[in-house]
């Protein structure tokens, strides 16, 4: 069990954005988080990712308690996002924006760096190389020197899952990956995902819309509904659920 | 692998630089007339300020209004430690120094170490509450930081002499010591922003929460950031106070932030080749302009001195600069950049 959501609830002021929800990732596992707007996927991920303290309730990664830790010691622990609308660092090449996925493993003091003292150099090398792996595997490699934001949308949401894939995460969270792309991209990133995780050795939580992709991608998700979960477990059952084509199309026996 | 070769070329590039700034420093001091050289000691002390002022503010993009006070800080440091009890007690007159400020001695090298140490620790014990929140917290409190320095340095006679402030530093700065260890820290600040640190500085400034997200304590950077710049800050108010040989409290006012804010946002927020190029431009430029303030003889039109005049013009060509170019001079680019640019082209 890489991460356990034991009965976590969320509340801003009066709203209650989650309510009560658990449920538990396995290793290599690829779970989805889905359900209609506002349903506080995003803030399930935020408090994963220690951006929010829940309410109620705890997170374990890897059977230890997570919640209550500052954000970057949680990607430290090995677990990393991307957001939902990309958010690439602007002013840097594409090399650069994965670099600063490796920053706290470039394990150099911040006088190495202005002396430029041999660990500097032996350290840089040895990410950049590290870098140029990741940018490989995902078919990025020869925009490495170009501006991340001058790329296209599809190349800009691979650099942020490489920059992601940069931390060295055992989970990785993805927001939304396939928002704004055709068919023929989604199949492609449904691939990629497949590959990341094999060759990575990891396990993906991600968000999706888009059923087909979920359908395609995911082995468990999870269904939620203003807050609430209103089913768990294996996708094919998903589809069928009557709760969960009520949240989606509505309810007909009252429309 | 090619980035290993481009990285021996640009390492040759950076050492040809370098030893060309040295040459150029010798050259200066052994060949120029005084004049000549008090300018570019201005230049080389304002550089100094300038590529660490924008370190805080255009790398890490945390808007900061900190130099006078650290400035202040080192030169007031550097001249205690420099002037000599018999002189302190024959120029303080407004109350009789405090034993340990006629006991502290030390050679110029100390004493610029020290301004700097001592700027750095206060910017230190700054940045825990700032840094704790986000938002524009920074400009208020360094605001107000340089504010309550110049009148601490005004209220305490015992320490600084007043308003009187302190004279007859001995004249240890020359170009020897600004160009060197401005050559120095345009190196070291170039080091940081091409090391992970600078990369995070960067990342803070482009977007802080995906920042965080990738691991980085956006606390710890700004911190860096800001300790780093106040460093520098004290070590170049050290040096003009040895420059100078005379400083009061009035030297320090908010105008000299302001002059550095302008250097820097001419060059380039966020380019350290802009803030080079940005303070010879200003500082140069001016000197350059004191033409203007002078009785002239325009085709035939005679026109008497006009004081002020300089300024006048120096603000309509920052005008035309920030409208033709909206980034600065440079933009976030760096000398690099601009080669890198030309073989694309070709």
């Amino acid at each position: 069990m890489i991460l356990e959501v034991c009965n976590v609830t969320k509340k801003f002021g009066g709203v209650t954005a989650i309510k009560d929800t658990s449920f538990h990732v396995k290793a290599k596992e690829i779970y989805g988080l889905i359900g209609p707007n506002g349903a506080g996927k995003t803030t399930m991920f935020n408090i994963i990712t220690g951006n929010y303290e829940p309410t109620e309730g705890s997170i374990k990664f890897h059977g230890q308690k997570i919640d209550g830790i500052k954000p970057h010691k949680i990607v430290h622990r090995g677990i990393a996002r991307t957001f939902q609308n990309i958010r690439l660092f602007k002013s840097m090449t594409v090399l650069e924006n994965i670099l600063i996925g490796f920053d706290y493993q470039a394990s150099y003091t911040y006088f190495e760096a202005i002396l430029r003292l041999p660990r500097f150099f032996k350290e840089e090398k040895r990410v950049r190389q590290r870098a140029f792996e990741i940018m490989q595997v995902l078919g990025i490699a020869e925009f490495a020197d170009e501006m991340a934001t001058s790329l296209s949308y599809g190349q800009q949401r691979k650099v942020e899952i490489a920059r992601a894939l940069a931390a060295n995460p055992q989970l990785l969270l993805l927001d939304e990956p396939a928002a704004g792309m055709n068919p023929n991209e989604t199949n492609e990133l449904a691939e990629l995902f497949f590959k990341i995780r094999d060759e990575f050795d990891i396990t993906i939580l991600l968000i999706e819309h888009d059923m087909k992709f979920v359908n395609k991608l995911c082995d468990r998700v999870m269904v939620l509904d203003y807050g609430k979960t209103i089913f768990e477990g294996d996708i094919k059952d998903a589809i069928k659920d009557e709760e969960v084509i009520k949240a989606y199309l509505g309810d007909f026996k009252h429309a | 692998m090619v980035q290993d070769i481009i990285f021996t070329k640009q390492r040759l590039i950076n050492l040809a630089i370098i030893i060309t700034a040295i040459w150029f420093t010798w050259f200066a001091q052994n060949f120029f007339d005084e004049y000549t050289v008090r300018i570019i000691n201005n230049v080389a002390i304002f550089i100094i300020l300038a590529v660490s002022y924008n370190l805080i503010n255009g790398v890490t993009g945390q808007f900061s209004l900190e130099p006078n006070g650290f400035v202040a800080i080192g030169a007031y440091v550097t001249a205690i430690l420099l002037v000599d009890a018999e002189a302190m007690e024959y120029q303080y007159y407004i109350e009789d120094p405090y034993p340990w400020v006629l006991a502290l001695q030390t050679n110029f090298l100390w004493a610029l170490i020290l301004s700097g140490v001592i700027s750095a620790l206060l910017a230190l014990s700054l940045s825990f509450p700032v840094f704790r929140v986000r938002g524009d917290y920074l400009a208020i409190v360094t605001l107000g930081f340089g504010f309550i320095i110049r009148i601490l340095a005004i209220n305490s006679p015992e320490i600084t002499n007043g308003s009187l402030g302190i004279n007859d530093i001995p004249e240890y700065s020359n170009l020897y010591w600004t160009g060197g260890i401005a050559i120095l820290t345009v190196m070291a600040i170039l080091n940081i922003i091409y090391s992970k640190f600078g990369r995070a500085m960067k990342a803070v400034r482009d977007d802080e929460d995906a920042a965080t997200a990738m691991g980085i304590n956006t606390f710890k950077i700004k911190t860096l950031a800001f300790t780093t710049s106040a460093f520098f800050e004290g070590v170049g108010g050290g040096l003009l106070a040895a420059l100078l040989t005379s400083i009061s409290p009035d030297l320090f006012t908010f105008f000299l932030t302001f002059q550095l804010l302008i250097i820097i946002v001419l060059g380039g927020l966020g380019s350290t080749t802009g803030a080079i190029l940005g303070t010879i431009f200003v500082m140069a430029g001016l000197e350059w302009m004191r033409f203007l303030d002078e009785p002239m003889d325009f085709m035939g039109i005679q026109t008497d001195a006009m004081p002020g005049m300089r300024m006048v013009v120096f603000s309509l060509i920052l005008i035309v600069v920030m409208l033709f170019a909206r980034e600065g001079l440079m933009g976030k680019k760096e000398l690099k950049d601009l080669f890198k640019k030309k073989k694309a082209n070709k």
